[in-house]
C-alpha cells in the first residue's frame, strides 16, 4: 500500500502549494473520509465481487497540472470518435483537462475549472450540487477522486440552450513514463430546456498500468434532456474506477448507454437521482469482455419523486476468463407514486472459464408501483447455431452473427449516429473475419 | 444423387432410426410420410447433420462424397437444404443479411466469387416474385414475429436463394391453410429440375395434392415399411396408419 503514503504526501503538497480556495474545504474532509474509509476490499458490500486492493500496490505518478504532455496529432486522430469538424472535443491527458488540445466549437457550451465555477456566477449550483455522489457512494476511492477535485471542469449549458453539436471527451492516459494514476472529475450543469449529447472514451498509451479513478456529475434541470454515451475500449492493463452521477431536479430526460470492452479492472457506478415528477431515464449497457477483463456495473436508480419512469437493459457477452458482476438497485421512496422501475440483465457465456455474478435489487416503499427486475445467465441458442448452419454459415461466422444480433438492441439506443456507427465498428471488428457484410 | 444404406440414429441412447435404405436421383421428388413418431424428423435433421442425433449405423453418400463427415455447413455448400418445420427466430438479425451471409459463404464453399450487394439484390429481387415474399418481411428481424406461413415461405424463399441440389422439406405443410400450401408449393414447384431432388417428409397427404411425388415411403418404428407410387398416399390418407401398423404386426408374425 505504498501508493496510500504517497497520496498522502500529494495532498498536502498540492494543498501547502496551492493555498486555500473554495474548494479546499470539500477536499480536506473527503481526505479524511478517504484515510477513514481506506480502500475497499471483497468485506464492502459493494465491492464483494471486485478486487482493487492490488491496484494500489503499484507505485504510480501522479498527473500534476503543471507538466507538459506529450500528444501526438497522429493519436488525438486515433482517439476520435468521429472525424467530424463541426464537434466539440474535450481531452483530457491523465485526467486534467487540457485546453490546447480541446476544441470549442458551441458557444452554447461553457467551460470553467471547478476552482473558478466556485467562485464565479455558478457558485451556487457548485456548492448545491458538487459530491452529491457521495450520497450514494461511500468508499475511500470516490473521498479520494473528491479530495483532489482542484483539478476538476465545470460544464454548463445555460437555460433554453441547445448545444447542437456533440460534445467528445477524449480520457488519454500516459503510462509510458511508469504507471499512472488519474482522476479526472467534472460537474455538469444542464439548465432548463436545455440541451446537451456527451460522448466518452478512454485510451491509454504506453506499457504500464494504468487506473482512472473518475467522477462526473450531471445534473439536470427541468425540461432538459441529456445523452450520456461512454465507450471503454483500452488495454488490459487500463483500469478504471468509473462513477457517473445523474442528478434530475426537474422533469427531464436521460439517455445513457455504457460500452464496455477490452480492458483490465474496470468498475462502473451509474446512479440515476430522480428527484422530480415525470422524469426519465433510460440506460443500458453492453459489455463484450474477453482475456481477464474483469467488468463490474453498478446501477442505482433512486426513485424519489412520483410519476417517473426508468428503463434498465445491460447484456453481456463474456469469453475465456473474463468476469462480469451486475448490481442493480432501485429504490422507491415512500412519495414516489406510480413510479415505473423496469431492469433486465441478460448474460451470455462463450467460455467455461468465464464467471457472472448478476444481482437486481429492488427496494420498495410506495405502494402503487410498477416495477420488474429479472436476469438471465445462457449460452448461444444451438437451434440458431444449427439454423445458420443448415443455411452454409461456418460456426464462427454464425456466432458472430448472433452476437452482433443480441448486441443490436442496446446499441440502437445510441441516437448519435457517429457514436453508434463507431460502437458497430469496434464490436465487428473485436468479431473479427466471421462477418461478411 | 442420395444413397442411404442401413441408416440407425439415435439420441440420448435411444434408437429412432433402425436401418433406412432409400435411393435418391436427380429430378425426383419422394415423399416420406409415416405416423407421430416414426422417426420422420429424426431422418431429416441426421440428413442435415444435426449434432444432437448420433448416428450409430449405416453409410449415407451424397454426389459420391460420405455425408456423415460433412458439418451442417459443408452439407450446405454441397447443396444439401433442409426447410424446418419450426424456423428459428433470430431478433436483431435481418433476413437479407443472414440470407446473404449464407449466400455468400456457400458460394465460397463452391469456389465462386462473393456477390456484392448489387449482385445480391438482383438476385434477391429475382427470387421473391417466386414465394409471393415481399422487402418489408426481408427487411424484418430474421422469422421474428413472422405468421406461420410467412415462416415457411422464408423458409422457401431462402431456398431458391441458395439453390440446393437437394431439398428436404420437413413437415412444411404443417400449421399452414391452404392458401398458404399453395404458394409454398408453387414455390417448390418452380424450383423443381432434372437436376434437383426434394425430399418431402409430411405426416398429411394434402400436401402432395400439391408437390406430386415420383415416390411415397412409409416410416414405421424407424424403418421404410413400404414403397411405392404417389397412389400410396391416398390409400395412407383413406385407410389410416393403422393399416400400415397391421401389416407390419401380421408380417413379423409370419
Amino acid at each position: 500500500m505504498k501508493t496510500i503514503e504517497n497520496l498522502k504526501q500529494h495532498f498536502s503538497h498540492l494543498q501547502s502549494k496551492n493555498g486555500s480556495s473554495a474548494l479546499t474545504q470539500v477536499e480536506t474532509s473527503a481526505f479524511a473520509n478517504f484515510e477513514r474509509l481506506g480502500i475497499p476490499t471483497l468485506r464492502h458490500e459493494e465491492w464483494k465481487y471486485t478486487r482493487i486492493a492490488s491496484l494500489f500496490n503499484n507505485e504510480y505518478i501522479f498527473a500534476q497540472k503543471e507538466q507538459p504532455v506529450n500528444v501526438s496529432k497522429e493519436l488525438l486522430e486515433e482517439v476520435e470518435i468521429s472525424g467530424a469538424r463541426e464537434i466539440n472535443e474535450l481531452v483530457f491527458v491523465n485526467g486534467i483537462f487540457n485546453p490546447s488540445l480541446s476544441v470549442v466549437y458551441s458557444d452554447e457550451l461553457i467551460i470553467h475549472s471547478l476552482e473558478e465555477a466556485a467562485k464565479n456566477e455558478f457558485a451556487k449550483v457548485v456548492d448545491e450540487h458538487l459530491n452529491h455522489s457521495a450520497k450514494y457512494i461511500q468508499d475511500g476511492v470516490h473521498a479520494l477522486n473528491t479530495a483532489f477535485l482542484q483539478n476538476g471542469i465545470f460544464i454548463a449549458v445555460k437555460q433554453n440552450k441547445v448545444v447542437e453539436h456533440p460534445v467528445y471527451i477524449y480520457n488519454i492516459l500516459d503510462s509510458s513514463a511508469g504507471n499512472i494514476f488519474s482522476q479526472p472529475r467534472t460537474l455538469i450543469h444542464v439548465g432548463k430546456n436545455a440541451e446537451i449529447k456527451f460522448a466518452e472514451s478512454f485510451t491509454t498509451i504506453g506499457a504500464n498500468e494504468s487506473l482512472t479513478s473518475r467522477v462526473a456529475e450531471v445534473i439536470v434541470e427541468e425540461n432538459a434532456n441529456v445523452e450520456y454515451y461512454i465507450i471503454q475500449n483500452d488495454n488490459e492493463k487500463a483500469h478504471q474506477i468509473n462513477t457517473t452521477h445523474i442528478r434530475q431536479t426537474g422533469k427531464s430526460v436521460v439517455n445513457t448507454v455504457t460500452l464496455s470492452l477490452n480492458g483490465g479492472i474496470v468498475r462502473n457506478n451509474l446512479n440515476i437521482a430522480m428527484e422530480a415528477p415525470y422524469c426519465e431515464s433510460h440506460f443500458y449497457g453492453l459489455y463484450f469482455v474477453s482475456g481477464n477483463t474483469h467488468i463490474d456495473n453498478h446501477t442505482i436508480v433512486d426513485n424519489v419523486a412520483p410519476n417517473c419512469l426508468s428503463n434498465q437493459l445491460y447484456k453481456g457477452i463474456m469469453e475465456d476468463k473474463s468476469n462480469a458482476v451486475f448490481n442493480g438497485k432501485i429504490y422507491v421512496q415512500r412519495d414516489a407514486q406510480k413510479t415505473n422501475a423496469f431492469q433486465s440483465n441478460k448474460n451470455i457465456l462463450l467460455s467455461a472459464d468465464a464467471v457472472v455474478n448478476t444481482k437486481p435489487q429492488l427496494e420498495i416503499f410506495a405502494d402503487d408501483v410498477k416495477c420488474s427486475h429479472g436476469c438471465t445467465i445462457g449460452q448461444l441458442d444451438s437451434e440458431s447455431m444449427f439454423y445458420m448452419r443448415s443455411r452454409g454459415i461456418d460456426e464462427a461466422s454464425a456466432q458472430a452473427l448472433l452476437i452482433q444480433a443480441f448486441a443490436k438492441d442496446i446499441l440502437e439506443y445510441i441516437k448519435l449516429q457517429p457514436v453508434r456507427e463507431h460502437a458497430e465498428a469496434l464490436i465487428t471488428k473485436r468479431l473479427g473475419a466471421g462477418i461478411h457484410e | 444423387m442420395l444413397s442411404i444404406k442401413n441408416l440407425e440414429a439415435g439420441i440420448e441412447g435411444k434408437q429412432i432410426l433402425k436401418g433406412i435404405n432409400l435411393e435418391i436421383k436427380p429430378g425426383e421428388v419422394h415423399a416420406i410420410m409415416g405416423p407421430n413418431g416414426s422417426g420422420k424428423s429424426t431422418l431429416s435433421s441426421v440428413l442435415a447433420g444435426r449434432e444432437d442425433f448420433e448416428v450409430t449405423g449405416g453409410e449415407v453418400s451424397f454426389l459420391g462424397k460420405n455425408l456423415l463427415e460433412l458439418s451442417p455447413e459443408e452439407r450446405a455448400g454441397e447443396g444439401i437444404f433442409l426447410a424446418f418445420q419450426y424456423p428459428v427466430e433470430i431478433p436483431g438479425l435481418t433476413t437479407t443479411n443472414f440470407i446473404k451471409t449464407a449466400v455468400n459463404q456457400i458460394r465460397k464453399y463452391r469456389g465462386l466469387e462473393a456477390y456484392d450487394s448489387v449482385q445480391f439484390l438482383k438476385l434477391m429481387r429475382e427470387k421473391m416474385g417466386l414465394v409471393e415474399i415481399n422487402q418489408s418481411l426481408l427487411s424484418r428481424s430474421l422469422n421474428e414475429g413472422f405468421s406461420g406461413g410467412e415462416k415457411k415461405r422464408n423458409e422457401i424463399f431462402q431456398m431458391a436463394m441458395l439453390e440446393p441440389k437437394l431439398a428436404i422439406l420437413d413437415e412444411t405443410d404443417s400449421g399452414l391453410d391452404i392458401d398458404a400450401i399453395r404458394i409454398v408449393s408453387n414455390g417448390v414447384n418452380k424450383l423443381r429440375s432434372s437436376d434437383n431432388a426434394v425430399l418431402l417428409v409430411t405426416h398429411y397427404q394434402r400436401l402432395l395434392d400439391y408437390i406430386v411425388p415420383d415416390y411415397v415411403h412409409v416410416l414405421y418404428d424407424g424403418r421404410i415399411v413400404k414403397s411405392g407410387p404417389k397412389e400410396l398416399a391416398l390409400e395412407l390418407e383413406e385407410k389410416g396408419y393403422d393399416f400400415i401398423k397391421n401389416e407390419v404386426m401380421a408380417s413379423n408374425e409370419a
